[in-house]
């Protein structure tokens, strides 16, 4: 499902990707700063809420600021058949933030199934890891933990107005 | 510092925000504080870099767009040069080094879905490296919530 963004909904996406201003009246000082009427601001968001362009309108905290000092890329080998099951039953624990199939590599890369782990520690990740593990059983033909050693860019998404 | 009510803010913020006239007074009567404090404690976890947003988070997917997830095994010592070359790329959102031998691994996101192979191929041929396109065929949930 694909939505149609027009120039007024595109200039209202460069005017909050970044950010919403906090005060009173978030989206009125939107629409003020666009020369649109805050109904107006409100209700195309909505639109866009409902088609899933914005996933959804929140804070997003800086894992490292919470203590969430470790994160985990987990990687998994599973038959390709299996792999929607285990995904969603992997994805629904809640220690795993992210949790999506793609495809494999042959040589380079073996695995199919990718689960993000945030935790406080490695060995905290490496516990969630092993519950994943036994999770999966035999399903599972291999797997690794590839550990974030540094942030070398994180910008988010940047649409040119 | 953060205090019990910053971290019920962020926890409850995570899950939402109102998209209503004063959305603010909506969270406060939730939690039982005052519309002011919200707004001072909100703006204050940003500038100290707790929340590093606070707005919508948009899908460029759901609008025509494509992103994808690229892995490279860089040679220790080119490490900062083909960092310096796929940051350049303002289609890289996010660049991680990950301790594996593809010790490089990065989004990237256009609204024009063509200009990600298009990106990909560029870095492949200025670094002469191997460069490893793994789009997402299934998402299984999507909850990025952390309890403060």
């Amino acid at each position: 499902m694909t939505m149609i963004l027009d120039d007024t909904d595109r200039r209202i996406v460069t005017a909050t990707q970044s950010g919403l201003p906090i005060g009173a009246q978030p989206y009125a000082a939107v629409a003020k700063s666009l020369d649109l009427t805050p109904d107006d601001v409100m209700r195309r968001m909505r639109r866009m809420q409902d088609s899933g362009v914005i996933r959804r309108i929140g804070a997003v905290p800086n894992h490292y600021r919470l203590g969430y000092r470790a994160n985990g890329m987990s990687v998994w080998d599973v038959p390709d058949a299996l792999a929607s099951d285990i995904g969603r039953q992997v994805g629904a624990l809640e220690f795993v933030t992210h949790c999506y199939q793609r495809p494999r590599h042959l040589p380079d890369w073996p695995f199919n199934l990718f689960a993000m782990v945030h935790a406080h520690t490695r060995e905290e990740v490496e516990a969630h890891v092993d519950e994943i593990a036994a999770l999966m059983g035999d399903a599972c033909r291999g797997h690794d933990i590839l550990f974030s050693t540094k942030i070398l860019k994180k910008t988010g998404l940047r649409i040119a107005g | 510092m953060m205090d019990d009510t910053d971290r019920q803010l962020i926890n409850a913020l995570q899950g939402g925000f109102p998209l209503c006239d004063r959305p603010f007074q909506d969270v406060a009567r939730r939690l039982d504080i005052d519309e002011n404090d919200v707004i001072t404690r909100v703006q204050r976890l940003v500038d100290d870099g707790v929340l590093s947003r606070f707005g919508p988070l948009y899908d460029v997917t759901a609008f025509g767009g494509a992103v994808t997830l690229a892995a490279i095994a860089v040679p220790e010592d080119r490490f900062e040069d083909v960092t310096d070359t796929v940051n350049a790329y303002p289609e890289v959102a996010h660049n991680y080094a990950r301790d594996h031998r593809l010790n490089m691994w990065f989004v990237v996101s256009a609204e024009d879905p063509t200009r990600i192979a298009e990106v990909l191929a560029d870095i492949a041929m200025k670094t002469g490296l191997k460069v490893l396109d793994m789009p997402k065929t299934e998402e299984y949930f999507l909850d990025l919530r952390l309890r403060a």
